[in-house]
């Protein structure tokens, strides 16, 4: 039993990312009808601004400390946060501790503007083109992407702590019952999971009960005659795209401690996102994200040392083997509308 | 000639003949000069040029002319490497029965792969390759490691139970590909004055296959076949309707371009006898993509050119650093070279592929015919009373 839950747990922070990527996918397919294979880029543009701003807020300058020497005898020159100057050292060293979630506060105007950027400067010229254009284009726009962060940061991770109060694990065993130590799992996991809860909380309720969102919803179902009725559905649609950017990144900015950030990260999340989006039903915000959780869980599952044991390598291909037979027993996937992606 | 039009003819001739003379043509610069290391006739990159060549051939015929997308195809090169080194192990060292096995093993492999896929089409029939792909991958890297070799590739070993052929060679190394004697590394180097030319056994063999490979798809693109893939790419509803069904022509085209990609993995090992889980990995189906777009999807000769123009990039483009570049840019004053060298240094050398990005989003966003497109533009931009003249030709898809 313990086991179980643990799986399911494990599940769960996996399931959170793809189903973030995945949501974003979705909005960006369902309101402008664009394949978009940059996304995974996205993605991992958002964990590069959390490695941006731990950079930024750990610069320094020299100082020569007289108390200490070096090993020469000569007096040791300490680098100084400017923080320190500014707030003094407590304070500067708990901003510092803290730079992932101030990350999140950066990274939502960047991956907008990034997404904004992106829609009126490449996609909107895309819309007349066939789907394997849009694939290729944002394939391309995916290197170009990758190259770029590859020339500024290098090729190697670059390791982003968790905020030391997040750092360790949590019992959970001693809360359910079951004996110390039986399910241990790391808090910041957990919070990945809880953040992940609320972002698509929020993208949904704002879908449903703000007019933007309802307008949004009605261009989704029949563009043509929200165009007719009078509404720039255009302009909403880009706003989307950049909201899509931004659920994209932050759930790269969180992801940034499990994972270390490097710059092939987004196309390996990618491939199993579209697969993702593919299983829930292109088009469909909660098939995808019912698709991310249970696919990460299924993943999990899969990798217990029991099941392996029966079926060698099924933790490899479990989700590939999924989409495969839901792709061909449900066409349209899980929860997939009709007369969507059906040429 | 050979059941050709005489246009298709004509670019075959000038295709044997290009091969037959690459190891000229790819050496233009003489040894020793500033400029030879832009010379690409060594036999490992020739070798290349013409295996992906192959790939890219293949690829084409199911893109280019059925538009469906598959983002798997490295499954079936991988696929057919791992038979090839196969048969080196357990049959002999003859690269014949090795290529031979390996496009058949790609082919039913195809033949699978693609009657489940093409169930599906559009960005579905493209997920669903890309999936078959990405698990053949992961299986031949972790639970298939008996068959593949997993993480460190399958390769000969000295105690290989080779039927014909012995399992060493009299000084007790592992014997090497070859085609009846000839070994496929044997090169024959030529001193010009300043200049060295190699004319390498395994490129001439993989230029043969690949000119009857380029050959064979000329045949396709200009049969009823080729007419029936493309009935399928342009309107495939109005096909039906017509009472032809769709799905044998497409999965024709799936296995025929899937033993494609297996005669280049076949070749691969039989220029290296050795095969790595890698080459079935989704990044390596994204390259011929990138290899027959960059080109021009559904013309003849375009992903020849995209691969050429790739793997060229990969091997000369990548090796220039910056202490190179302030050569060439020594003539300018000191600040205006180092602005000049900053400036072009994030493209080259190692950041080749970020030049290989732009360069293949602007093909697909203003070219979406690839360069062969290009070069048609330009080349009416120049003869342009010439084409009005025959407009009726000018009017028809690029091939």
């Amino acid at each position: 039993m313990d086991q179980f839950i643990l799986q399911i747990l494990n599940g769960l922070d996996k399931g959170s990312a793809y189903a973030l990527i995945a949501l974003g996918l979705t909005l960006i397919f369902g309101t402008l009808g664009v394949v978009n294979f940059a996304h995974g880029a996205l993605f991992m543009l958002g964990a590069f601004v959390a490695v941006t701003v731990s950079n930024l807020l750990t610069l320094s300058h020299k100082v020569v400390d007289e108390t200490r020497t070096d090993f020469l005898g000569n007096p040791l020159q300490v680098d100084v946060p400017y923080l320190y100057d500014f707030f003094g050292q407590a304070a500067g060293d708990t901003i510092i501790d803290w730079a992932v979630p101030i990350s999140i506060l950066v990274a939502i105007p960047i991956m907008v503007a990034i997404g904004f950027a992106m829609e009126r400067g490449l996609i909107k010229y895309f819309y007349k083109r066939p789907h394997a254009d849009q694939i290729l284009v944002t394939f391309g726009l995916a290197i170009v992407i990758q190259e770029i962060v590859k020339y500024f940061y290098g090729a190697n991770p670059i390791p982003t702590p968790a905020p030391d109060a997040f750092v360790g694990s949590f019992d959970f065993g001693v809360v359910l019952g079951f004996d110390p130590n039986a399910i241990i799992y790391p808090y910041w996991r957990l919070v990945y999971f809880f953040f992940s809860v609320v972002v698509i909380g929020a993208v949904f309720a704002f879908l449903q009960f703000t007019t933007f969102g309802m307008v949004v919803r009605a261009g989704m179902a029949d563009r043509e005659t929200v165009g007719i009725l009078g509404i720039d559905i255009d302009k909403r649609f880009t706003i989307m795209f950049g909201i899509a950017a931004a659920v994209a990144g932050l759930a790269g900015v969180m992801y940034a401690p499990i994972n270390s950030p490097n710059y092939h990260m987004g196309m390996d999340f990618l491939v199993l996102s579209f697969v993702v989006v593919v299983v829930g039903g292109m088009g469909s915000l909660p098939g995808a994200v019912a698709a991310g959780f249970m696919l990460g869980i299924l993943e999990s599952f899969a990798s217990m040392s029991a099941v392996i044991d029966l079926l060698p390598g099924i933790n490899q291909i479990i989700i590939y083997l999924v989409a495969i037979i839901i792709l061909l027993t449900r066409p349209r996937g899980l929860m997939g509308r009709k007369g969507v992606m059906e040429e | 000639m050979l059941g050709l039009e005489k246009k298709d003819f004509r670019l075959l001739l000038i295709v044997i003949g290009l091969t037959a003379f690459a190891p000229f043509l790819l050496n233009p610069f003489p040894e020793g000069s500033d400029l030879a290391q832009f010379n690409a006739g060594y036999p490992d990159l020739m070798q290349r040029f013409v295996i992906f060549g192959i790939f890219a051939i293949g690829f084409n015929i199911l893109f280019g002319l059925t538009g469906y997308l598959s983002f798997g195809h490295a499954a079936f090169l991988g696929a057919g490497s791992y038979g090839a080194v196969w048969m080196f192990k357990l049959l002999s060292m003859n690269v014949l029965p090795a290529i031979a096995i390996s496009v058949v093993i790609a082919g039913l492999f195809s033949l699978l792969i693609g009657y489940i896929s093409l169930r599906r089409s559009g960005i579905y029939f493209s997920i669903l390759t890309l999936a078959f792909a990405q698990m053949s991958f992961a299986l031949a890297y972790s639970v298939l490691t008996p068959i593949t070799g997993g993480e460190t590739g399958l390769q000969l070993a000295l105690s290989d139970p080779r039927i014909f052929g012995a399992a060493q060679t009299a000084t007790g190394n592992i014997p090497v590909p070859a085609l009846f004697g000839l070994e496929m590394r044997s090169s024959f180097e030529w001193n010009v004055g300043a200049w060295l030319f190699t004319f390498n056994a395994g490129y001439y063999l993989a230029a043969v296959f690949m000119i009857i490979a380029f050959y064979i798809s000329i045949r396709i693109f200009r049969s009823p076949f080729g007419m029936m893939l493309r009935a399928i790419k342009s309107n495939q509803t109005r096909m039906s309707y017509t009472g032809l069904n769709a799905r044998p022509y497409t999965l024709a085209a799936f296995v025929i371009s899937g033993m494609y990609a297996g005669l280049a993995g076949g070749l691969m090992a039989s220029m290296d006898p050795l095969a790595g889980a890698e080459r079935m990995q989704w990044t390596a189906s994204g390259e011929v993509v990138l290899m027959t777009i960059l080109g021009g999807a559904g013309t003849l000769i375009g992903p020849v050119l995209g691969a050429g123009m790739i793997k060229y990039f990969e091997n000369i483009f990548s090796k220039i650093n910056e202490t190179i570049l302030h050569g060439w840019f020594a003539f300018l004053p000191d600040g205006l070279e180092d602005v000049v060298v900053a400036m072009i240094y994030p493209f080259i050398g190692k950041g080749w592929h970020l030049t290989l990005g732009i360069m293949f989003m602007l093909v697909v966003i203003f070219l979406p015919g690839g360069l062969v497109q290009g070069g048609q533009k330009i080349a009416a931009l120049f003869s342009r009373k010439k084409a009005e003249e025959t407009k009726p030709n000018a009017t028809e898809p690029a091939e």
